[in-house]
């Protein structure tokens, strides 16, 4: 054995370089969003709103086309507090990942919470796009920095149906 | 909505560097290979594990105590050309991902066989370790294993 001790553990690193290329849909939400608008596509067969959209409903397997307005204010639906550090990620630790559901959606996604104290966020509560500035738009989902609360009152939970 | 949306094409890179605690008996793995030598351990039916594992795959029984010296050469069971490595890859030239089977050990360990061409590769050749400069408790800590005959 050497004096510098047993081995506990070991560092795997993970790495993936990939070209990735929005067609359709995604291509589509990226040009809108680039304009500062946010879309998604309605499914023909259940009703439900997805965005961003991928082209397909992921409940019904079928393709969409109809594309609908969806606001940049929503609702928690539930969320993780982050408090393990990791490489490449520079937020201040404790931070919020919530899943949020948009106004006009019907499925939700994952975005960052900030502008709180994570000791205040739940579910049903109320947030808000926070925008990069205009000048800074490219057409990419970082146009929207983060969400932070809108202030307004809390969605009761029964109302987030099957999202709770 | 625009007729044709233009097409949108972006970098993506996925990277993590993930810590994960490897326990006593790989944990003694690992600080063998520090020092430049290579165990394994033993299940309760005697068969010879490299790597060394908690439990016997084969029956779900713990493992003997103590580690078995092995190799350190050992016979390439079998093996997977790589002609056109990338990037992350551990050689920047055409290698030979390949199952190991060390003297001494039952089962067979998967590392990079460097051996120039894919012509000199074949299940049965006799391998040996070519060990880093400044080895760290790890893996890569054997650059790769090499054939023992020279080409």
């Amino acid at each position: 054995m050497s004096d510098r001790g047993p081995v506990k553990s070991i560092v795997t690193p993970t790495h993936l370089e990939y070209e990735y290329t929005a067609t359709g849909a995604q291509a589509e939400f990226l040009h809108q969003i680039g304009q500062g608008r946010l879309k998604g596509q309605r499914c023909g067969e259940c009703g439900k709103v997805t965005c961003p959209p991928s082209g397909a409903c992921a409940r019904c397997g079928v393709p969409t086309s109809e594309w609908v307005d969806v606001s940049d204010r929503g609702t928690i639906t539930t969320f993780c507090i982050v408090r393990v550090p990791s490489e490449n990620i520079e937020l201040k630790l404790p931070y919020c990942a919530a899943n949020i559901l948009l106004d006009g959606a019907d499925v939700p996604f994952i975005a960052l919470l900030q502008e709180c104290e994570t000791s205040e966020v739940r579910i049903g509560m109320r947030v808000q796009a926070v925008w990069r500035p205009r000048e800074q738009w490219q057409p990419s989902f970082e146009n929207i920095r983060w969400f932070k609360p809108s202030g307004e009152p809390d969605v009761p939970v029964e109302q987030l149906g099957d999202w709770v | 909505m625009s007729a044709s949306p233009p097409a949108f094409s972006a970098r993506h890179v996925v990277a993590y560097a993930y810590r994960r605690s490897v326990g006593p008996v790989l944990g003694r793995f690992f600080t063998e290979l520090r020092d430049r030598r290579i165990v394994g351990n033993r299940t309760a039916a005697g068969r010879v594990l490299c790597p060394p594992m908690e439990h016997d795959p084969e029956t779900g029984v713990a493992t003997a105590p103590d580690f078995v010296p092995l190799g350190p050469g050992g016979v390439v069971t079998t093996w997977s050309w790589v002609s056109a490595p990338r990037a992350k890859h551990p050689c920047a030239h055409p290698f030979a991902w390949a199952l190991i089977r060390l003297d001494g050990a039952d089962t067979a360990i998967l590392h990079v066989l460097d051996a120039g061409s894919e012509s000199r590769v074949r299940s049965g050749m006799r391998v040996r370790p070519r060990w880093r400069a400044e080895t760290r408790g790890e893996i890569q800590d054997i650059e790769c294993f090499e054939p023992e005959e020279r080409a």
